[in-house]
């Protein structure tokens, strides 16, 4: 059986030990900080100057000021802060962030990421802060089915959609598994997910999947 | 006696020319100066040029603006967002301008222009479509591309508390873009919600301090809508 999207977050949580600095993308990746138990102590940061949020409030306890970059409402833990733009990317471009996981369109063999336009010729492409996580982060994961709605593949030999950030990603959760990106290899089997073959995930690909053996 | 508040929102916005560069602050609904812009629309200017982080949404404020016909271009990082409607239709018509930047680079750029920087290196973007046309330069093994910086004629803000100085305090995420497009223009107006006697607000809160600000109006304008 594939990997839920919760269970896709809840795995790709696992991985992130106490005392990182975390950005997680809007759609997918926010939910990852739902699976990290407050006792250990992860510092969501949001490219809108919050650091050190915490989870969504109940309905009734919801602050208005304080929202995270998918616009939702959520808290601050106690030791959280504010601060203002310039030096929110300061800190993702300067090399302070630890992890940060998108979303993706593609992620191709090399580690490139394509997230922010569906072609040239996109009708208003918005690109956000994906760009800056991107070339900024210490290390970039991805979080994504691992094809498209229609099945066409997303981890690819080269990107067909426009370049987000070059060789930048890492590792890559999708609904199969979890897939390392191997400087000079490709993508190597970390995981797959229950009862999924390697001949499945790999037919689900279109880049060659490594086992690391 | 310095006393930079004003009495109305249409002396906060008087004199804002026609081709100007509007620099508007806010992360969606968050620390948006909607009663500044509403004031914008009263008083006419057009063909601006609007940098702020999305395009508008639903069909009040800059989407209203730009319905309008009175913006000629926006620059921004996000235009894209749930209720964009106004932005998507004057883009496909061709209608208006868009320069897509990076969010870091957007705060980047206005940041550069506040503190005097013409110009700065940066990994962001490099190698991607939006490095089209610029340079692009290797420090210690690394590619950059080169960003000029984005200074305009005005900017509208929204910050928590205020006094006659132009001391700015923020509310949470409502700080986002305001400290540095206020840096970064000529004429920042700052719409607050909260007056303070000269020396009430504690100097460690100042996040802007009024050296940066030049009109402050009074808007009761309660919470952001989520």
């Amino acid at each position: 059986m594939p990997y839920s999207r919760s269970e896709m977050a809840a795995r790709a949580a696992a991985d992130i030990p106490e005392g990182w600095v975390v950005n997680l993308g809007i759609g997918m990746p926010t939910a990852i900080a739902d699976h990290v138990p407050l006792e250990r102590e992860v510092i969501f940061q949001s490219e809108n100057g919050v650091i050190g949020m915490g989870p969504a409030p109940p309905p009734d306890r919801v602050d208005p000021w304080l929202i995270n970059a998918g616009k939702q409402p959520v808290t601050l833990r106690p030791g959280g802060c504010y601060v203002h733009h310039a030096d929110s990317f300061a800190m993702i471009r300067g090399g302070h962030i630890d992890l940060c996981v998108l979303g993706a369109f593609e992620v191709a063999e090399n580690g490139d990421l394509a997230n922010w336009a569906t072609s040239e010729n996109d009708t208003a492409p918005a690109v956000g802060g994906a760009m800056d996580l991107g070339a900024g982060a210490k290390r970039l994961w991805v979080l994504m089915e691992h094809t498209t709605k229609d099945g066409r593949p997303k981890l690819v030999p080269s990107c067909s959609y426009p370049l987000t950030a070059l060789r930048a990603v890492r590792r890559v959760y999708t609904n199969l598994g979890v897939f390392d990106v191997v400087p000079g290899r490709g993508f190597v089997v970390v995981e797959l997910a229950p009862g999924v073959s390697l001949e499945q995930a790999q037919a689900a690909s279109a880049a060659r999947l490594h086992t690391s053996a | 006696m310095i006393n930079k508040i004003v009495q109305s929102l249409a002396e906060a916005v008087a004199g804002i020319k026609d081709g100007s560069t509007v620099l508007i602050g806010g992360f969606g609904s968050v620390g948006q100066p909607d009663a500044l812009i509403e004031a914008l629309i009263e008083q006419g200017a057009k063909d601006l040029t609007c940098v702020a982080n999305n395009a508008g949404s639903g069909r009040t404020g800059l989407a209203r603006l730009m319905e309008l016909g009175r913006v000629r271009k926006i620059i921004c990082s996000f235009p894209r967002s749930s209720g964009s409607v106004v932005f998507e239709e004057l883009y496909k018509a061709g209608k208006i301008e868009l320069e897509i930047v990076p969010q870091g680079t957007l705060a980047e750029r206005l940041r550069a222009a506040g503190a005097g920087i013409p110009a700065f290196y940066t990994a962001t973007a490099q190698g991607t479509l939006l490095a089209r046309g610029k340079e692009e330069r290797e420090f210690d093994g690394r590619l950059y591309i080169l960003e000029r910086a984005l200074r305009a004629d005005v900017a509208l803000i929204e910050a928590w508390e205020a006094d006659r100085w132009g001391n700015l305090t923020y509310r949470a995420s409502g700080r986002n873009f305001n400290p540095v497009m206020a840096m970064a223009a000529d004429l920042t107006i700052a719409q607050v919600q909260h007056i303070r006697e000269l020396g009430e607000i504690d100097p460690e809160r100042v996040i802007t301090p009024g050296v940066y600000v030049q009109r402050v109006v009074r808007v009761d304008r309660g919470s952001p809508w989520v």
